[in-house]
């Protein structure tokens, strides 16, 4: 922690070049805690802290106008939630007791539009759903990440972390021995980050596109070689609570910019 | 009666139960495999490039050799630049083919390894990440990287 901040607030983390010391712990401590925009180049944090050039907010624009848009089957999300959704992402993924299972905010969108629109469901990573995703997550930027692991979501939160720390793929890594033993070392060009999920969704400039929290798991997955898991598993939503309660604390700041 | 078929299938490609390992138990001595994996000498020049090529070996993702000609190479694993005075041939061959048999929580991939995976990639289940003579070509290579003075 105490390196990685040095070289950041030197802005010359490539200058950087003696390794943090190996952590052998298996979580972060509250302490070393920090958000994936501490290891990206000044220019991409310059660009995700104006909202005028954050190309995320595209998509954000895009999701406020879809809100008061009312389906041909039912009311517009707007006529429920008139005040808006301050800090709901920062709570989620959630326990919800209708359905017995841990909705993320995609899965409470599709939800509601069932329960409430009559509506049909959202594809994962269609622009419909990601605008109405960041449109929701970007009204709790800033807001601290804090989400309910306990009682029927222990069980959730168990999986995810087992998730977590379990090796996979031809490569045989885990997400926890990169993102939590081996953050701010140097892979080639980039610094392993913690592995947030706090951006999310995030404009990646990989992907010169918004995308989801799942969508970025699927990329990790396939870089370990590993048969990705279908967008929107409820294997990968229990990874997302786990994450969440990992980052617990750490600012909401969707529409992030990443590399 | 399909799904469980297809389930069956999945399982015996993602699980990697029907592999063996390729390495057997009396090729490994201490921390070291002594014995080359194929016959003909390895290829220190084509080792380099190995050990340089994203498409290959790429150790120069988590790995630094002192005058390598790669941008950017990484911190995560420990500096090659002499490791050929460090190791011998045998002890890097098997930290390349499979140092999790003497180090289970090492960060460090098995580059020849079937055996006990987990959650695989269809296209790259039941193959091992390098051939064996790639792996003989970069061992050829690192245990070269003695002296400062050498040719990286």
């Amino acid at each position: 922690m105490n390196r990685i901040v040095g070289c950041v607030s030197l802005a010359t983390i490539a200058a950087c070049s003696a390794p943090p010391q190996e952590r052998a712990h298996d979580r972060l401590s509250p302490d070393e805690i920090v958000s994936g925009s501490v290891f990206l180049t000044a220019e991409t944090r310059a660009l995700q802290a104006d909202d005028f050039a954050n190309p995320g907010f595209l998509w954000v624009d895009r999701g406020e106008a879809l809100f008061s848009e009312a389906p041909q089957t039912g009311p517009a999300c707007v006529s429920c939630h008139a005040d808006g959704l301050a800090g709901v992402a920062a709570t989620y993924p959630a326990y919800d007791s209708d359905t017995d299972t841990v909705l993320n905010i995609e899965g409470r969108i599709n939800q509601c539009r069932a329960k409430h629109q009559g509506a049909s469901s959202l594809d994962y990573e269609s622009d419909e759903l990601l605008s109405l995703t960041a449109y929701i997550a970007n009204q709790s930027r800033g807001a601290p990440v804090s989400v309910d692991t306990s009682g029927s979501a222990r069980a959730v939160y168990e999986e995810g972390a087992r998730y977590f720390r379990t090796r996979r793929g031809q490569f045989n890594l885990s997400c926890q021995q990169c993102h939590t033993e081996n953050w701010g070392k140097r892979l080639r060009g980039d610094t392993l980050s913690q592995g947030h999920g706090n951006g999310f969704p995030a404009y990646r400039l990989e992907w010169q596109s918004m995308g989801s929290l799942h969508r970025r798991l699927r990329d990790c997955d396939m870089g370990v070689r590993a048969e990705p898991l279908p967008y929107g598993d409820p294997l990968y939503i229990a990874v997302e609570l786990y994450l969440a309660a990992r980052a617990d604390g750490l600012e909401v700041e969707s529409p992030a910019v990443r590399r | 009666m399909i799904w469980r078929a297809l389930a069956a299938g999945l399982c015996l490609s993602a699980c990697g139960a029907p592999n063996s390992a390729l390495i057997d138990q009396d090729m490994i001595t201490g921390d070291s495999i002594e014995q080359p994996l194929v016959n003909a000498p390895g290829d220190p020049v084509r080792g380099q490039r190995l050990f340089v090529d994203r498409d290959a070996g790429h150790c120069v993702l988590c790995h630094q050799v002192m005058g390598l000609d790669a941008e950017f190479q990484g911190n995560i694993g420990p500096d090659l630049s002499l490791v050929g005075a460090r190791l011998s041939p045998g002890q890097l061959r098997l930290r390349i083919v499979d140092y999790q048999i003497v180090r289970p929580g090492t960060l460090m991939p098995s580059y020849y390894r079937i055996h006990d995976l987990h959650q695989v990639e269809e296209t790259h289940s039941g193959a091992p990440i390098l051939s064996a003579r790639d792996i003989e070509d970069i061992v050829a290579y690192l245990e070269r990287r003695k002296d400062v003075e050498d040719d990286a």
